[in-house]
């Protein structure tokens, strides 16, 4: 079969569609296009429908008692901020504290710093050098002021999945709210709302081969109710909790996404994590100098962020520029700093600016995985040859011992 | 990223990519940038007694922009005398590479690595020179230079 350049391994940032993601949403479109707030006509009453089929789905995915748990967003950044925000306006007589992690995602981050210029207090939590988050460092962060704990799921760049089952455990005994993005990891590690006290949860469709634009805030109704001040007013939609109409095709697709991964999720996750050391262990095998990271084993299945010592992120992405990938790079972000979540794991700046992310996903073939291989092995040869650094390692010049002219 | 084809040549092609021996008396190394900031550029010049700079070699880690800026920098320094070198500025090669303002950085190192190769050598040759003049020197030694 020939291979479709450029081969996409870039899973993380997102997915595409499965074509029978695509065939269920169609219809949303220009048949059963109705309002689903329209209580008056079946063009609406066939959208509701829809809608609140689409809520026992994800909500039984995730172990939620009831549909009524699942507010639907705009996307996980909107959960997020729904989340973080909503419950410090709701709980501020209770207390002003939050604690969160150094390695979320920006829409959390974010979020507290806002809440920081309104006067609440937020804890960061550093990750340890493989990425995992210490259950013993948040228990030790809670306050009698504290009203809300956000840990993600899986991290988006070295893949890393936290130990939310016993964060969980830790919130419950103290009687904080735990919030959990759960964006990276839904689908392909174990997640259960109940089993781990999660008291609410982001998530988002298009990770999952769902179209984009489409997310949503698990909310927990008992054991505690939790509540929430709505970030989006309106016309009271969902339960007041978001206003605004509903993306009827948006919602039907993230549904079949999420059906889909409960029939397929498990073979699929082994089937990935094959190609993915297949990919890995091909590089080590031609390649010295090369890094893993994140942790070996508690990691998404597709997730391989490797540091090429010596070569520069960008440099390989653009020898590489028939595969789709991301890198912890400065040069590719627009700031020029190397990724925050790899310097946040103490990872050394250079093999920060030496990482690449591959992610890869449900479409990825064996073949791709080999081509792949040998194009990197290739490239990091020749940019290596190109390279004053490699150069000195070769001549057992230990690099960290130069006096650096910065500029 | 969006780089222009010149850029792209370079960068699929660089001139120069190389190691002279730096312990030649008529080679100047200079060797600039960090690994903590994702760029290093080292760049070496081989000098004629007429001050002329014979050959150029290159190696740089670093994006595809700090890897093209140096190869064209070793290109454009060739032939030149070591005052005309040092005359180069950073905005020339970025306008001959058309390089985005996130990358006019990368220009602004491949000068500082022409300007820090050049000093290198003059600095070798103000030693040697100063050595050949020490009275300590056998006599059989050059007279005194200027």
């Amino acid at each position: 079969m020939a291979l479709k350049f450029p081969i996409y391994m870039d899973n993380h940032a997102t997915t595409p569609l499965d074509k029978r993601v695509l065939e269920a949403m169609l219809p949303y479109f220009t048949q059963d296009f109705g309002n689903a707030a329209s209580r008056t006509h079946a063009y609406g009453w066939h959208a509701e429908a829809a809608v609140e089929d689409s809520r026992e789905t994800i909500a039984d995915y995730i172990g939620a008692e009831s549909g009524k748990e699942i507010v639907f967003t705009s996307g996980a950044t909107e959960s997020d901020n729904l989340a973080i925000k909503g419950v410090a306006e709701y709980y501020k007589a209770k207390g002003n504290h939050i604690i969160t992690t150094t390695i979320e995602h920006k829409a959390v981050l974010d979020s507290c710093k806002r809440l920081e210029k309104e006067g609440y207090t937020v804890t960061y939590v550093n990750a340890g050098p493989d990425g995992l988050v210490n259950p013993a460092d948040i228990e030790a962060a809670i306050t009698d002021k504290t009203i809300l704990v956000s840990v993600m799921l899986a991290n988006n760049e070295v893949g890393t999945i936290q130990p939310i089952g016993e964060i969980g455990a830790i919130t419950r005994k103290r009687g904080v709210l735990f919030h959990c993005d759960a964006v990276q990891g839904f689908g392909k590690t174990p997640f259960d709302v109940s089993a781990m006290n999660v008291d609410l949860a982001s998530l988002t469709a298009h990770k999952i081969y769902g179209p984009k634009g489409v997310g949503a805030l698990y909310v927990r109704r008992s054991k505690p109710r939790v509540r929430l001040v709505a970030q989006m007013d309106g016309g009271g939609h969902e339960r007041g909790n978001r206003s605004g109409t509903l993306n009827v095709p948006g919602i039907v697709g993230f549904a079949k996404a999420v059906s889909i991964f409960k029939q397929e999720g498990v073979a699929e996750a082994d089937r990935i994590r094959g190609l993915r050391d297949r990919l890995h262990n091909a590089i080590n095998k031609e390649l010295d100098s090369v890094f893993l990271n994140g942790h070996p084993e508690k990691r998404l299945p597709g997730n391989l962020n490797l540091s090429f010592s010596f070569v520069e992120g960008e440099g390989l992405m653009m020898a590489i520029k028939d595969v789709a990938v991301s890198s912890g790079s400065a040069c590719t972000s627009a700031s020029l700093e190397p990724s925050y979540v790899l310097r946040s794991m103490g990872l050394d700046e250079e093999l920060a600016h030496s990482s690449i992310r591959f992610g890869l996903g449900r479409f990825n073939t064996e073949e791709e995985v080999d081509y792949v291989a040998e194009l990197v092995i290739g490239k990091v040869k020749r940019l290596r040859e190109l390279s004053p650094l490699y150069e000195m390692h070769q001549q057992g010049i230990d690099i960290k011992s130069i006096q650096w002219a910065a500029h | 990223m969006a780089y222009s084809e010149k850029l792209l040549e370079h960068y699929e092609n660089p001139r120069n990519v190389g190691t002279l021996d730096k312990d030649d008396p008529s080679v100047g190394t200079g060797l600039v940038g960090a690994p903590a900031c994702g760029d290093v550029m080292r760049l070496q010049i081989k000098v004629s007694p007429e001050g002329v700079i014979e050959d150029a070699r290159f190696k740089t880690f670093g994006c595809g922009s700090a890897i093209a800026s140096s190869s064209l920098a070793t290109e454009w320094i060739k032939g030149k005398s070591i005052d005309e070198a040092a005359g180069i500025k950073n905005s020339q090669i970025a306008e001959e590479l058309s390089l985005p303002p996130v990358k006019i950085h990368c220009s602004v190192l491949a000068e500082d690595a022409i300007k820090s190769a050049i000093e290198d050598y003059k600095a070798k040759r103000a030693a040697r020179l100063a050595l050949d003049a020490s009275p300590a020197e056998a006599p059989a030694a050059a007279a005194p230079a200027n």
